[in-house]
């Protein structure tokens, strides 16, 4: 009898301590990141808990970035974000969740690691595809998303598009002319990064993928028998995964601190390799040395730069009659 | 020459023919609209080796999933089973105004999208909406935790029963149930040993097609989801985010989990449908 109460209460005691100490933060992120913070959280959580004696205990969600910013506006408790989208955390910050000037909360405008369009050919390369010229050559089929529906497809058009202007001085009739004949390339769009990725490595079809650099590692992984190659090519945009704290639900349920410590460890050399070995990105120094061999050199600009930013991007080239339209004649 | 000769015997042959390609057509079609592609999704799941499959279905995210489908399940066809039992009742034996706006409201949700009813739930209970700031204030989650995907598993599952005994209970009419009260019975003896013994097949019927489609339900339940893992996705969520993690095989090995589940409830189905065709 004593045994087992003492049990009971060891049990009870045991259930009760960590209560006091534990931690808990709830990341909203964005559809494909799943084995990247599989990967990071627990490696955090250690770290956490030797710095301050605290466990913590860090749940996932996953889904579309803009589906997940509704999500968050009508209450779900996120406490961070980690999205692929800049927009997506500027429509929390309208929401009053978070503040205006989150950009500045952490370093490189808040975005811990990049990447950007890139290409995956198949075994050998047969076509020879190398830069974003291949892609608007005769015979050449290239497998991307829709750019009404996709995000990663919009990336993709405005990277093609900005090549095209690198290379004819700005010439926006020359750039237009380009990227209507990689379009004139492309045999089925379909909704999503994902369903054009089963088109590419599924169903055979093409010659060539264009999705996000990260995601190529991915799949060439996914697809080991294939023998998929990637390819990166001479100039591309940047594509910036941007992260914030909640403040008003993490202030609510007490997690600011963790929160914070939480998406500056994402920053530290031990994040970064985790990121570089999952194919993004990153700014810390020793760690791009490190793996420049998995990254050709790119030439990155930004949507800032070329495009004047998303809005303005979205009203001259993606909005109903924009300059997509005019490209986008056999959709 | 013959054909003119014999014209009365040879047609039935004729007739055979056709009838034996319209056989072959309809079963080459199912094969391939329905059996192909659900035999595909068993050898998908084990196409890494039984080994590979038993280790996705014990993967953490996934028995949850399988466990939470179940609960919304658990919880949702008991209340429709006696919501619907009472509004079929109601209506069968009780005329009065609007009798007929209340038939045609709980059958609604057979003919209304599911994700329009994730949206209204989201309009309403979110933080945004018209309850919002009260439920924010009393600090209770509905949306994005269990009371939500219940709420929304109710709303598409609401018709099913009612939609199945009300017309049991209508074409038996009230003649036994009379006959009881006349004799004495109280209101729930005459339930207990003169409806529920009339009814009983065609109320396990609707429970059967509201369980099949509370754990079938993605659209709904992924607008209130908030696709926590391992804590908010159902079973059919939990496949979608397998498959988008490129996780080919976790997918596949959770799709047929939920079509075996599918697979029951189609057995179960078939032969209380013996049943309930046996009693009317």
């Amino acid at each position: 009898m004593t045994f087992r109460l003492t049990t009971a209460l060891a049990v009870i005691l045991g259930l009760a301590s960590p209560a006091v100490a534990q931690d808990k933060i709830l990341n909203v992120s964005y559809d494909v990141a799943r084995e990247l913070f599989a990967e990071i959280n627990p490696v955090f959580a250690e770290k956490w808990q030797a710095d301050t004696g605290r466990t913590v205990t860090i749940d996932q969600s996953h889904g579309g970035s803009s589906k997940q910013a509704r999500a968050i506006l009508e209450g779900l408790p996120a406490d961070v974000v980690t999205f692929n989208q800049v927009t997506d955390i500027d429509v929390l910050a309208e929401g009053g969740l978070l503040e205006e000037d989150w950009r500045e909360a952490f370093p490189n405008d808040a975005s811990p690691f990049y990447s950007l369009p890139a290409f995956l050919v198949r075994e050998g390369n047969p076509k020879g595809i190398e830069d974003w010229d291949d892609l608007a050559a005769e015979g050449v089929q290239v497998i991307f998303p829709n750019p009404k529906t996709s995000g990663n497809a919009r990336y993709t058009y405005l990277a093609a598009y900005a090549y095209a202007l690198d290379q004819n001085g700005g010439d926006q009739e020359a750039a237009q002319e380009f990227v209507k004949k990689i379009f004139a390339n492309v045999p089925v769009f379909d909704t999503g990064g994902r369903a054009a990725t089963a088109t590419f490595a599924e169903r055979n079809i093409g010659d060539v993928l264009i999705t996000f650099e990260a995601e190529t590692g991915g799949i060439a992984a996914q697809y080991a028998d294939a023998k998929f190659e990637r390819v990166a090519p001479s100039l591309s945009v940047l594509a910036e995964f941007p992260v914030a704290v909640v403040t008003e639900n993490a202030e609510k349920n007490g997690s600011a601190e963790v929160s914070k410590a939480y998406l500056d460890y994402l920053y530290t050399p031990e994040a970064q390799r985790i990121l570089a070995k999952h194919y993004y990105r990153v700014n810390d120094e020793t760690v791009a040395a490190e793996v420049a061999a998995d990254f050709p050199e790119v030439k990155l600009v930004t949507v800032e730069d070329v495009f004047g930013g998303w809005e303005q991007a979205q009203e001259q080239h993606f909005a109903e009659g924009g300059i997509l339209d005019s490209v986008f004649v056999n959709q | 020459m013959r054909a003119a000769s014999t014209p009365g015997a040879l047609a039935p042959r004729e007739d055979r023919t056709a009838q034996y390609v319209l056989i072959g057509l309809a079963f080459l079609g199912t094969a391939f609209i329905v059996a192909v592609p659900l035999a595909y999704i068993f050898w998908r799941a084990l196409s890494d080796g039984v080994a590979a499959f038993a280790a996705n279905i014990i993967a953490p995210d996934t028995l949850h999933a399988i466990w939470l489908t179940s609960v919304v399940a658990l919880i949702t066809v008991p209340v429709n089973i006696v919501i619907g039992l009472s509004a079929a009742w109601l209506i069968a034996r009780f005329t009065f105004p609007g009798r007929k706006l209340l038939l045609t409201i709980i059958e609604l949700p057979f003919s209304i999208s599911p994700i329009i009813a994730g949206v209204c739930y989201l309009l309403l209970y979110g933080r945004q909406g018209l309850l919002g700031p009260t439920l924010g204030a009393a600090d209770i989650q509905i949306l994005f935790a269990l009371p939500g995907i219940v709420l929304v598993t109710l709303f598409v599952t609401a018709p099913f029963v009612t939609r199945e005994v009300l017309p049991l209970m209508q074409a038996q009419g009230s003649e036994q149930e009379q006959a009881a009260l006349t004799l004495g019975a109280t209101g729930f003896q005459i339930f207990r040993l003169v409806t529920l013994p009339n009814i009983r097949w065609a109320l396990l019927y609707g429970a059967v097609l509201a369980t099949a489609r509370a754990v079938g339900e993605f659209g709904a339940v992924s607008v209130v989801s908030g696709s926590i893992r391992g804590q908010t996705n159902t079973l059919p969520l939990q496949i979608e985010l397998l498959f988008n993690d490129l996780n080919i095989v976790g997918a596949f090995a959770a799709a047929s989990t939920l079509t075996l589940i599918a697979l029951i409830v189609l057995i179960v189905k078939t032969v209380i449908e013996g049943r309930v065709g046996r009693e009317e």
